[in-house]
């Protein structure tokens, strides 16, 4: 597991970077949502994963016996996952609303704020 | 400690309940603000006794729990922004109009005010991502309000930018948390020293370096906010500048002096080459704008290069000059973003050449505006000569002659900008191309200075003039903060017990 997953976060970072850059809305918002992820694993897979060894201590034992499976990271991920759905709903809202007044689909329209004479 | 934190919260959950009845909002938001703020300077006065304070959440022990530290520097932090959300929630009675009030502006300040206050308190890496995205998530709505054109296409790029930032802020988190094994800051600092491999400490610092840089809008990562800051409304703007860059800037400050202490040449530069870069880059795109807010947006990102600057050289003088310089700065760029939108109110816009005459017509503003824009400029008595007399000392006594160089040009050319609002602004005769009936649709639109909107500029100017007199004990008060800070022992032993 430990060798396969590094590659699949790389392969996701790529392809959320990829997206981002994109000029379209949803791309932006879908490649924002995969760089999510991409680092949601990252945080589970770097904190080292032990398959198969729930982290409770035996009975009669006073402590845990090695090795265990360390459930802070678990507990991160899943709140990270559940404030980034909330970001994204935020997002995917804030898109709409902005497709619908600003009335493009390109981000490179989207620059009247920065100009120096308006 | 934890009245700083219920308060507000307690405050926007109240003003919930009145969603259609905007009167009550404003009472619950104005007496939760003046009660936070008296809880910041309660919490300051026992913190000057007691050095650090903290607080186990959940009773349980460090570094188990969730700890919430209050020193020096987070208090100082906190007291500011329970000071600042008064000045501009005060101004917001007066210029906020009745749409954005009716869709939450007050509720939402105040759960801005509490994710602020949070994030300054955290003593625990992942609680201060939480704070942050609580922050992020009320910023954005903030700034979203209102759903102006304008408005909407600076909040997608500013939330588009905020996101990829809480993105490397967790892989940071991820990586620290691998090479340590827990999350309390103090623990952190203490088994980073038993960390083999530095390089892999110096990955995870530049992690938080891209997360923090882009929320205090640091050289390469700042596009975000003079694309964004001059939509909103002036009183959203003011409390942005005044306080989100800043949790950014104080996120340096904790990870760099409390984290990442190692010997690192290649952060070192870093952060050299990014404090020259976004103090000049910065006051260079305020020179070219011709807008008054967007002037002073633009600003503030070369006022986060002269406290990335203190940072960088990093001496006992330089992190005073930063502690120091953050107080001059709060005070002073907000107080020139609400006379920004007191001129609007008079004359119905912020372009710099369809503005004029203001000081014949309006001297004590013209007053108001001066003391703040000099005091940016750094002209002596006012604050910001003593933060930045500060810095370049530091630099000096350091041999950082190139930091040194970037700072004085830096400081000649917000001079140059400062006098260009002045000039246009304030000084230049109106001008004459107003035909009469743009005139008369202006007069209905002007809105006119009322007391609630004068009263907090007026507030301002004199506790930062007061910053310049009583620079002295504030000095006294910095040189102690920065002496806490270099020394993280004393941060380690109170937060996980004298038994460590």
């Amino acid at each position: 597991m430990e060798d396969v997953l590094p590659f699949l976060i790389g392969g996701l970072y790529a392809g959320g970077v990829y997206l981002v850059l994109h000029k379209s809305f949803v791309k932006l918002i879908i490649g924002l949502i995969i760089l999510g992820y991409a680092s949601n694993l990252m945080l589970f897979t770097i904190s080292r994963i032990t398959r198969g060894a729930p982290p409770l201590v035996p009975e009669g034992a006073e402590a845990l016996v090695e090795p265990y499976a360390d459930p802070l990271p678990q507990a991160l991920v899943l709140t990270a996952i559940v404030i980034g759905f909330g970001i994204q709903a935020f997002a995917i809202v804030l898109i709409k609303v902005g497709y619908r007044i600003v009335a493009t689909d390109n981000l490179d329209d989207l620059n009247t704020t920065d100009r120096l004479d308006d | 400690m934890l009245l700083v934190l219920l308060i507000p919260l307690l405050g926007g959950i109240f003003s919930l309940f009145f969603w259609m009845d905007v009167k009550r909002q404003k009472v619950v938001f104005l007496i939760s603000t003046i009660a936070m703020t008296l809880a910041a300077i309660n919490l300051m006065r026992s913190v000057l006794e007691n050095e650090v304070i903290t607080l186990q959440s959940g009773g349980w022990d460090a570094p188990f729990g969730i700890s919430l530290v209050a020193d020096y520097l987070s208090t100082f932090m906190v007291l500011l922004t329970g000071i600042m959300g008064l000045a501009v929630g005060i101004y917001s009675l007066g210029d906020m109009d009745r749409a954005r009030m009716r869709f939450g502006f007050f509720p939402l300040m105040s759960f801005l005010l509490f994710s602020v206050s949070g994030a300054f308190l955290s003593g625990d890496i992942f609680n201060l991502y939480v704070w942050f995205e609580i922050m992020l998530i009320s910023s954005f709505v903030l700034m979203a309000l209102g759903n102006t054109k304008a408005q909407l296409e600076g909040a997608i790029k500013y939330v588009t930018l905020n996101i990829m930032a809480s993105i490397f802020f967790l892989a940071g988190i991820g990586v620290l948390y691998g090479l340590t094994g827990t999350l309390n800051m103090a623990d952190i600092a203490l088994r980073i020293n038993s960390v083999p491999d530095e390089g892999l400490i110096t990955l995870a610092a530049v992690f938080f370096f891209i997360a923090f840089g882009v929320k205090s809008a640091v050289f390469p990562l700042f596009s975000w906010l003079p694309a964004s800051y001059h939509t909103p409304p002036v009183a959203i703007t003011a409390i942005f500048a005044a306080l989100l860059t800043k949790v950014g800037v104080y996120a340096f400050i904790r990870f760099f002096t409390l984290i990442f202490t190692h010997e690192s040449l290649f952060l070192d530069n870093l952060l050299i080459f990014t404090a020259a870069t976004t103090m000049f880059i910065g006051v260079l795109g305020a020179a070219a704008q011709m807008e008054f807010r967007k002037i002073l947006s633009v600003h503030i990102i070369s006022q986060i290069g002269y406290l990335i600057m203190g940072l960088a050289i990093g001496t006992k003088l330089a992190i005073t000059g930063v502690v120091y310089f953050i107080i001059h700065i709060v005070f002073v760029k907000t107080n020139l973003f609400l006379i920004s939108g007191i001129v609007n109110r008079l004359k119905g816009s912020y372009e710099l050449k369809k503005l004029g005459g203001v000081y014949h017509t309006y001297p004590f503003l013209a007053l108001l505006f001066v003391i703040s824009a000099f005091s940016l400029a750094g002209f002596p008595p006012l604050s910001g000569f003593w933060a930045k007399f500060a810095l370049v000392k530091a630099g000096l006594v350091s041999d950082a002659y190139f930091l040194v160089l970037v700072a004085l040009a830096t400081g000649f050319l917000t001079l140059y900008s400062m006098s260009k609002i002045w000039n246009e602004v304030f000084w230049k005769k109106k001008p004459e191309d107003e035909t009469n009936l743009e005139v008369e649709t202006l007069k209905k639109e002007r809105a006119g200075i009322n007391r609630q909107v004068l009263l907090p500029v007026v507030a301002i100017t004199v506790m930062s003039v007061g910053v310049a007199i009583w620079a002295e004990p504030i000095f006294y008060f910095a040189e102690m903060t920065a002496e806490q800070l270099l020394n993280p022992e004393i941060y380690i032993v109170n937060v996980l017990g004298v038994a460590q």
